[in-house]
């Protein structure tokens, strides 16, 4: 298992693997935003929190191609198919090293482009916990999503319209509590749900994205 | 011995289907007919809304069938899931259009009454909310439906993508409940509870969601023998090309 997570991570680190292609993305969302909304400061404050939430998971949307089209181009999935480790772990692993090469740095750079926006300092904290607990959530849904899209050439088109829609609880809970906390309202309420997303999804759609690789490899 | 699974053999479908197409039809025409005609030209306006009110005999039911076909479709993708009729999993691809054109319905009619009553073609209120949601789930299905060659792999993806799909679309329900309060007013329609639409538009809004149920049943029978026709043409095509 550490092998198929380390050979994971070291693809997506090396040229070409595409690591900091969704930091480079978040950052470069976050910089439009102004230039579409206006200058001005106090409107920047209200939709921060909201634009940092809907940066990162597209952000993370657009890395979720790699996850197994690689892998399915060079007939490496076939054999970590046939592995003796179950392709629930797999699939497990696939989105445990999304989420450290792409969601993770993606909390981590959050309150640095959190200042280009004037969060308020109260919403730092919410901000920082909401993207912690929410994009995981993120990853394994994407990584269900990438393993529909396995088979379909150039389907990263097809992967964001079926992906999208089933981001919209853990946006909705996450961006809340994010919100609530920089305007100063209590957020535990919101997060709790959005931790209840983060680990029904990390406990459940494993099985469904592991039948959905095996019906794709058949 | 008589059995619902006869009816997952092509052949016996097709033959039924055929029998019952024109009576589902026939009776879905006369209920829409009736049931609009009566509702648009024989009930009276309401006080506070006018004749604007008279939009809730295309926009309920249309809601309602919205809901009800992704539940077939569900229901319809298990059944393929677990026993593997290929018939059923052709009925679940045959009714994701329809229940999409159902959903715009409701999301259109809904627009074009809540522009005169709540001064706003669109409000991000819960149920609207939900409705267009539930409106990408459609498109995704049907995408992925589209763009997957081999059949049965389709069916498989598209069976799993339904079975996950409810469940976020469920989640999604209520957390755009918990997001925001709404503007919609309650359910128009409930077996529960003591208020109900008054008598005038309840008896024709009936008759228009027998309609539309019947209309929904007719379009998925008649797309569904259609699919199972288009596969076994191309079925028939490939054995020529062979030789």
């Amino acid at each position: 298992m550490r092998a198929v997570l380390i050979r994971d991570l070291r693809l997506a680190m090396r040229a070409g693997g595409g690591f900091g292609l969704g930091l480079a993305f978040f950052l470069i969302v976050v910089v439009l935003v102004p230039f579409a909304v206006g200058p001005r400061a106090d409107l920047h404050q209200v939709i921060a929190p909201g634009i940092l939430w809907l940066g990162a998971l597209l952000a993370c949307l657009l890395s979720l191609d790699r996850v197994f089209a690689l892998d399915h181009e060079d007939g490496s999935l076939d054999l970590l198919a046939t592995a003796p480790l179950p392709m629930e772990a797999l699939v497990s692993l696939k989105a445990l090293a999304h989420w450290l090469t792409t969601g993770l740095p993606l909390v981590l750079a959050a309150p640095f482009l959190a200042v280009l926006l004037n969060l308020p300092i109260d919403g730092y904290a919410p901000l920082l916990i909401s993207l912690a607990l929410g994009t995981p959530a993120l990853s394994v849904i994407g990584t269900f999503g990438a393993a529909l899209t396995v088979g379909v050439k150039r389907g990263g088109l097809l992967l964001s319209l079926l992906v999208l829609p089933l981001y919209v609880p853990t946006l909705i809970f996450g961006a809340e509590a994010a919100r609530r906390g920089a305007e100063g309202l209590g957020y535990a309420m919101p997060l709790a749900m959005l931790a209840g997303i983060t680990c029904g999804t990390i406990a459940l759609l494993p099985f469904a994205s592991a039948a959905v690789v095996r019906v794709n490899l058949r | 011995m008589a059995s619902l699974w006869e009816y997952a053999n092509p052949r016996k479908f097709i033959a039924t289907s055929d029998l019952v197409l024109p009576w589902v039809g026939g009776l879905a025409l006369v209920c829409l007919v009736v049931g609009l005609v009566w509702g648009f030209f024989f009930t009276p306006e309401d006080y506070r809304q006018g004749a604007s009110v008279k939009i809730i005999y295309l926009h309920v039911p249309a809601a309602l069938m919205a809901i009800n076909a992704w539940l077939m479709m569900l229901v319809a993708s298990l059944v393929w899931i677990v026993r593997r009729h290929h018939v059923s999993a052709l009925a679940a691809r045959a009714a994701a259009p329809v229940g999409a054109v159902m959903t715009l319905i409701a999301l259109v009619t809904g627009a074009l009454w809540g522009q005169p009553i709540w001064g706003t073609w669109w409000v991000w209120d819960p149920r609207l909310t939900s409705f267009l949601i539930l409106l990408l789930f459609y498109l995704g299905y049907i995408a992925l439906w589209a763009a997957i060659e081999n059949d049965d792999t389709a069916a498989d993806l598209t069976s799993v993508l339904c079975l996950v799909g409810s469940v976020f679309a469920l989640l999604s329900r209520y957390a755009v409940l918990f997001w925001n309060q709404g503007l919609h007013q309650g359910a128009s329609l409930s077996l529960d509870k003591e208020e109900n639409v008054a008598d005038v538009f309840y008896l024709p809004l009936l008759v228009c969601i027998a309609g539309f149920v019947l209309l929904f049943v007719a379009l998925v029978l008649l797309r569904t023998q259609t699919e199972i026709r288009a596969r076994r043409m191309r079925v028939l095509l490939a054995r020529e090309r062979m030789g």
